[in-house]
């Protein structure tokens, strides 16, 4: 008997660039024309995601991405490994570059009260930014409980089991639904998007909407001062003896 | 009177090495090579697993599984989203949508986006991109620097012999845009996919597809799924079949499956081999000594004085490396066959004193598109054979003034290569191409295959190559970090090898190993074998940029590129 669990999966569309400069004005890094695509934490949501509605506990799968108009390409490729429909929140320009964890988890929580979903299923964090927070910052403005760093899921009734990757070891915790996950690296291998799933993704849904629709304020509560390249690495020194280490150390003043 | 300063970089590397012969000794590293070649005669570890050397219906880890491939039917296919194929694409629909008919265009592209794989000068010449988009300025085509000035001279070890530039000359720029190749690519694709073509990038064509009569049915695209050893992963997939009524091949310089194709078709029966250069800004590839690394080449040469002071005070963002044509007009191939035909770098229509090949690769592509799309939309199909035949295309193309451009040039490079040298070449250049514009009723030839030219090893001299400073020239691992290359790991190689035994046997025996000096990434590496006495090949194919001078400098031809999964290679940003 399969539960009315209707899961929202959210994609990040970040930059995958192993070469990242920094803009010569120093207020953040270079993005035009850098290769974006979805955050592979993501697509291992995704696939979970996929995953349960094979195994028939869910019922439907709804892939949605917050950004400019090319984050359409993330929400296909989503839909071609198996989301039902895809839903694209426009965020451009300027209110793109200050799109932090918070706005998007706000976004989120109040597409998840529209659609009635029971599940969100996200990336443990984003690979540009690494901030780790967006999964959290939605359940608790949802009030909903969250297991986070997911290396195992599985549905029992209307609750979830979970096995989280922790510092100490692994965590079993059993929570309620409606709940958001975040997945972790072990959760799964992602499948990938054949091209005949491509070319019938075209004829799914994606619907577009707007921050303003659902009543999300998107000011930034953070401004970014300066961005720097991290320090040139300096060369090392050689010392001959112990005695020389402790006067170099002294020197540079760490002792 | 005097030609482009391509040519004096290959003449001052002659000169250098004339030079160098006097005075170098091998460093020892190469004397431990030479002694340790004659070692090796322990049996050969496998290196190469991909399926197109070892066949998965004899091996029996493919046993039982699922090998149906999916397939779609379109109009037309084309393979490649460089400049040729999207100007084909784009033309194709242009005509489609004027006459009002449904006409269904797909393109795949290794790339992950399109223009991820581009990489050129570039110094476009923007009569074909007017002629396909005559708007391109108010659409915002990246066309943003056009060249002021030209300077051209000969570099001497230390000094420079300034050369007039005099109108009518073929390195005249001006009209002419400095370009980022891989912008103007990228805006090719958003003009295509406004006029509705189908892009899919990601995607390689990996397999051309034929009908029972031999005639081309189209193409399949790579599967993906396989492990580093052969064997099915868990996630197998099979490519799909993307079937047309023609398909057009623009792979660029040194396609994969053009190389089929052409043994297929014997489309290279009535005229010269392909020779090629490298594009590193640029070291010509027909090069004999086998310990040149182009590479390092390109390095010294930053530091010339002439050239050092333009780049003093930089910092090197971003490297890339590709093979070019240099053929010409001796070496363009049969250009069609029954189901297919070539556009685009892929059979070669660079003009090489100009060095651009950009505009005749869209003007090919354009040719293409507008001798295919009558045939497409008339009423009957006219065709002896399933796959359309499109012979007209060669006609128009030989009608059309990307003809008569190679025409006039075709004896400038053969007159400095093989048969005049430097001075005469430029004397050569003046007569007959400043004053008589090619007209010379004879046809000079090449010298045959660039795999062909290296010399063994023994006859000529290690070259020692000066250590990189870090500021202007560099070392290569670093450098290849920069072009953002990256392949899903566990796959079989697709630096495939015909025969496993030959690169230890031959290519280091007797040419002491010249691939791990010609790739631009480091992919061949010598190493010594676990056991201690002997060496092997290591290759390593995550670093490979698919720049193709593998397969075409491979002295043993033994190399054969094949495309790895869609999506992984370099990741140029604007190149």
């Amino acid at each position: 008997k399969c539960p009315r669990v209707s899961p929202v999966v959210t994609l990040c569309y970040c930059f995958v660039s192993p070469q990242i400069r920094v803009k010569p004005d120093n207020t953040g890094v270079v993005t035009d024309g850098v290769k974006h695509s979805m955050n592979p934490f993501c697509e291992i949501a995704v696939e979970e995601a996929v995953k349960l509605k094979e195994k028939k506990l869910i019922k439907e799968v709804v892939a949605v991405s917050c950004g400019p108009q090319q984050s359409q390409e993330t929400i296909r490729t989503a839909l071609a490994m198996g989301a039902d429909r895809g839903i694209h929140v426009d965020v451009s320009g300027k209110d793109y570059e200050n799109l932090g964890p918070l706005q998007v988890s706000k976004i989120l929580a109040a597409l998840a009260k529209q659609e009635d979903a029971q599940l969100i299923l996200l990336g443990k964090q984003a690979i540009d930014d690494d901030c780790n927070q967006t999964g959290q910052m939605t359940a608790a403005l949802l009030d909903w409980p969250q297991g986070t760093f997911a290396s195992e899921v599985s549905l029992e009734g209307d609750k979830i089991n979970l096995v989280r990757e922790i510092d100490g070891g692994l965590e079993h915790i059993k929570i309620n639904t409606p709940a958001v996950i975040t997945a972790d690296l072990r959760l799964n291998t992602p499948r990938y998007a054949t091209l005949p799933n491509i070319m019938k993704a075209k004829k799914k849904k994606i619907a577009t909407v707007k921050p303003a629709d659902l009543g999300v304020d998107l000011t930034s509560r953070l401004e970014v001062l300066k961005v720097e390249e991290p320090p040139q690495r300096e060369a090392g020194m050689k010392v001959e003896t112990v005695e020389d280490l402790v006067v170099k150390l002294k020197e540079a003043g760490r002792v | 009177m005097f030609p482009a300063s391509r040519y004096s970089c290959q003449a001052r590397r002659c000169v250098r090495l004339l030079q160098k012969i006097k005075t170098e000794h091998a460093t020892p590293q190469l004397y431990t090579t030479l002694h340790r070649r004659a070692c090796s005669t322990v049996s050969t570890p496998r290196i190469t697993t991909h399926y197109t050397i070892h066949p998965r219906d004899k091996d029996p880890r493919w046993e039982g599984v699922e090998m149906e491939r999916f397939a779609d039917e379109a109009d037309v296919v084309i393979v490649g989203g460089g400049p040729a194929g999207l100007a084909a694409a784009i033309r194709l629909k242009q005509l489609a949508n004027k006459h009002e008919k449904e006409l269904r265009v797909c393109l795949v592209e290794k790339a992950p986006q399109i223009g991820a794989h581009t990489l050129s000068g570039a110094c476009l010449e923007p009569s074909a991109l007017t002629e396909l988009i005559p708007d391109w300025k108010e659409r915002g085509a990246p066309l943003n620097t056009p060249v002021t000035e030209d300077v051209f001279s000969i570099l001497t070890e230390k000094y420079r012999i300034p050369v007039p530039m005099m109108p009518g000359l073929p390195m005249q720029n001006h009209g002419n845009y400095i370009v980022r190749m891989g912008n103007l690519v990228r805006w090719l694709g958003e003009q295509a996919e406004e006029v509705g073509v189908e892009l899919y990038p990601g995607y390689a064509a990996a397999e051309v597809l034929f009908h029972e009569d031999g005639s081309v049915k189209g193409i399949a695209t790579n599967d993906v799924g396989i492990a580093k050893d052969g064997s099915p992963k868990d996630i197998f997939e099979r490519g799909m079949e993307l079937h047309a009524k023609v398909t057009l091949f623009g792979e660029g310089c040194h396609g994969h499956l053009a190389k089929q194709l052409y043994k297929k078709f014997n489309l290279r029966e009535n005229c010269e081999p392909q020779t090629y250069a490298i594009g590193l800004k640029e070291v010509g590839l027909d090069y004999t000594n086998p310990y040149l690394s182009p590479f390092r080449e390109f390095q010294r040469w930053k530091h010339h004085p002439f050239v050092a002071p333009t780049l003093e005070g930089g910092q090197r963002i971003a490297y890339g490396a590709r093979a070019l044509n240099e053929g010409g007009f001796q070496s363009v191939p049969k250009l069609t066959f029954p189901g297919g035909l070539l556009i685009g770098c892929s059979p070669g229509f660079m003009n090489v004193p100009k060095i651009k090949g950009t505009h005749t690769a869209m003007k090919s592509g354009m040719l293409a598109a507008e001798a295919i799309f009558p045939k497409l939309t008339a009423e009957t199909l006219d065709s002896e054979t399933a796959g359309l035949h499109v012979p007209e295309y060669a006609e128009n193309l030989k009608n059309s003034w990307v003809w008569k451009e190679l025409y006039a040039v075709r004896n400038i490079r053969p007159s400095f290569h093989n048969y005049f040298g430097l001075y005469g070449g430029m004397i050569y250049t003046g007569i007959f191409y400043w004053i008589f514009r090619g007209k010379e009723p004879w046809t000079l030839k090449h010298c045959g295959t660039d795999a062909n030219q290296l010399k063994p090893a023994k006859e000529c001299t290690p070259i020692e190559y000066p250590k990189p400073d870090g500021k202007i020239s560099f070392d290569l691992l670093s450098s290849v970090a920069l072009s953002g290359t990256n392949h899903e790991g566990d796959q079989p190689p697709h630096l495939t090898l015909k025969d496993d035994s030959i690169p230890v046997a031959r290519n280091l025996g007797i040419y002491d190993g010249p691939e791990q000096r010609f790739c631009p990434a480091g992919v061949y590496e010598y190493v010594p074998l676990d056991t201690g006495d002997g060496m092997r090949l290591q290759i390593n194919a995550q670093n490979c940029v698919h720049c193709k001078t593998c397969d075409i400098k491979d002295p043993s031809q033994n190399i054969n590129w094949v495309v790895p999964e869609g999506g992984g290679g370099p990741a140029y940003n604007g190149m």
